[in-house]
């Protein structure tokens, strides 16, 4: 053999090792996470862990029901703002604006994935916070789940905007030709036609956001107000719910992990733990939406 | 089956108009309903990016860029170091995950078909590899920060350093650097890959000399989105690369990065005006990351049309 072979073998051997590295890394991540939450789990008990309201590390006590719940608000809120503002750009970039316009339009998307979360943050803490503590509540601080759920709706407006163009663009013409020339006009072509074929596409970006927003840790930090409360409503009135301060699973890692030692620390990575499962879940739902939008697309166009 | 419905007698003429006006009516206002979205998502970049910009520009100037911030819970002085660090942090995280990313996608995309084929395990490792590199791509920064905590600060004991926030980094990045590389070789036509290796070139040949360098603006693509997710990126680097406001001077050595160096500034020393200018500096370097990404994939562009 000469050189030229046995450098082509080796090349292929150490282009191999890094293709399974991607593999050590998840399974790594997976079991570093795991091994150092099971002095929790064990010492606190999961139960405990996870239906307990109150965290105090101080004494002992680590629930992280608040968390999970706090997390959960602040998502909730972000996709109510944040998906129909995200689904009307997807639907006017796919198929309304005029070229000069999505020229525009389609970078600026791009660049609003790209602003560092602390800017968001920052701009959250100095813009938002002071405008929300306007509203005249007892007890309202400015920071908490409202201004948190509109940081966080612009920051996952991006990612559900360009999976869901890419969803209405995916959509064959002929389907619209065919709608066209049945007489609709092309609003009820968009709303009856494409939007409905694309609509496992659309579902699956809806859902990459969620698992965005779960995942948000710093501009979080900088506008929830973190404290460790069950989130409800100031007074009586249920929408004051928005102005409680509240701290996320993500949130609850950060901040802390700097100082903690022993127990508590542990009680961090199964907080991360329940992170992780729950993005698991989000993002496996979303990929088998996807595929399934390119299964139908393909036997359809076939 | 089809039932035959019976319509009523044909609609008038005037029932007809009117129909159509009604959905023409609708169609204008759910039309004008989208440019307002449209405009509204554009008019949230301008508002942030304006207001980051100019609020934060008060505070940039040549001192601002060239003193070291003081520390403590002062929040004065400048960003200097925080620039140090973050390209040091740039160029270690870039220089440990290109060559890996890089790698892994040449695999996964030149080699693992023909690999598959000769073993069934090889077959369900490469399919496996795909779908680690997509979990990867999902998993939030802060469950990296945790992993790269536990393994690279307190196991392997590198503490709070360069080396670890590089090392967690780099775990970050990579599926970009995978995704983006696999983009741009599976845009390289066969015909390259056919007449190579009819010349007689080996495979490694054909994909060094020939399948490498036309997919190269594809691949700098990916390694500058990096740059800027590195560039961006907090939580991370919150919990492995310590905090020090001082510049590192070894790979052991803590620090602080430009987005790390704002979180500081704005929840310890609330010096928000610096904060603000800090904010400025680093949405400045994310719009012309993002300018040289544009620039760099409309060459790809017109280069593969060219051909």
């Amino acid at each position: 053999m000469n050189t030229r072979m046995i450098v082509d073998k080796a090349v292929k051997y150490i282009l191999f090792i890094s293709a399974i590295l991607s593999i050590v890394i998840v399974l790594a991540i997976a079991f570093f996470i795991f091994q150092e939450s099971i002095q929790a789990w064990r010492e606190i008990g999961v139960g405990e862990m996870i239906f307990k309201r109150v965290w105090r590390p101080g004494q002992d006590q680590y629930g992280i029901l608040a968390m999970i719940f706090g997390s959960v608000a602040v998502t909730f809120g972000a996709i109510v703002l944040g998906v129909p503002l995200a689904l009307g750009t997807a639907i006017f970039l796919g198929e309304i604006a005029p070229v000069g316009v999505r020229a525009i339009l389609r970078p600026a998307v791009q660049l609003l994935a790209g602003i560092p979360s602390v800017v968001y943050g920052l701009f959250g803490m100095v813009v938002l916070v002071p405008m929300v503590r306007e509203i005249n509540v007892p007890g309202n601080s400015g920071y908490g789940l409202l201004a948190a759920s509109i940081v966080l709706a612009v920051m996952i407006l991006p990612t559900i905007t360009s999976i869901a163009e890419d969803a209405i663009r995916a959509v064959p013409d002929s389907y619209r030709s065919g709608s066209l020339a049945l007489g609709a006009t092309k609003w009820q072509t968009i709303t009856q036609v494409v939007l409905p074929a694309g609509r496992s596409g659309i579902i699956a970006g809806i859902i990459l956001g969620v698992g965005r927003a779960l995942g948000e840790t710093m501009a979080m930090i900088m506008v929830i107000g973190n404290s460790v409360v069950f989130p409800k409503p100031l007074t009586k009135n249920p929408l004051t719910f928005f102005l409680s301060q509240a701290r996320t699973l993500t949130g609850n890692i950060a901040v802390e992990i700097s100082y903690a030692t022993g127990v508590h620390e542990s009680a961090l990575f199964a907080t991360g733990v329940v992170l992780f499962v729950l993005i698991i879940v989000v993002n496996a739902s979303a990929r088998w939406l996807i595929s399934r939008q390119s299964e139908v697309q393909t036997t359809r166009q076939g | 089956m089809i039932e035959e419905t019976k319509l009523p007698a044909l609609l008038s003429e005037e029932a007809t108009n009117r129909n159509l006006k009604m959905r023409s009516d609708a169609q204008k206002f759910w039309f004008a309903a989208t440019w307002i979205f449209g405009a509204l998502t554009l008019l949230i970049l301008l508002l942030v990016i304006g207001y980051v910009i100019i609020q934060g520009g008060k505070a940039v100037n040549w001192e601002f860029l060239s003193t070291p911030p003081k520390g403590g819970l002062s929040g004065e002085g400048g960003v200097s170091t925080t620039l140090g660090t973050t390209l040091y942090l740039v160029l270690l995280t870039i220089g440990i995950s290109t060559p890996l990313g890089v790698g892994a996608a040449i695999y996964l995309i030149e080699y693992a078909g023909e690999q598959s084929l000769t073993s069934p395990i090889l077959k369900v490792l490469i399919s496996i590899a795909n779908f680690a590199v997509e979990t990867l791509a999902g998993i939030p920064s802060i469950i990296y920060g945790l992993f790269g905590y536990s393994l690279f600060v307190s196991a392997l004991r590198f503490g709070w350093s360069l080396l670890s926030a590089s090392l967690a980094g780099a775990c970050l990045v990579l599926p970009t650097i995978i995704r983006t590389t696999e983009e741009a070789l599976l845009a390289v036509p066969d015909d390259y890959r056919r007449g190579s290796l009819a010349l007689g070139a080996t495979k490694w040949q054909t994909l060094y000399k020939v399948v490498l360098p036309a997919s190269l603006p594809g691949i700098i693509t990916g390694i500058i989105l990096s740059v800027g997710r590195v560039i961006s990126e907090t939580a991370v680097f919150f919990v492995t690369l310590g905090g020090s406001h001082r510049l590192p001077t070894s790979i052991m050595d803590g620090g602080r990065t430009l987005a790390l160096h704002l979180y500081y500034l704005a929840m310890d020393t609330r010096a928000f005006d610096k904060a603000m200018g800090t904010g400025a500096v680093l949405v400045v370097m994310i719009i012309l990351i993002n300018l040289i990404i544009d620039f760099v994939s409309r060459k790809l562009t017109a280069g593969l049309k060219g051909r």
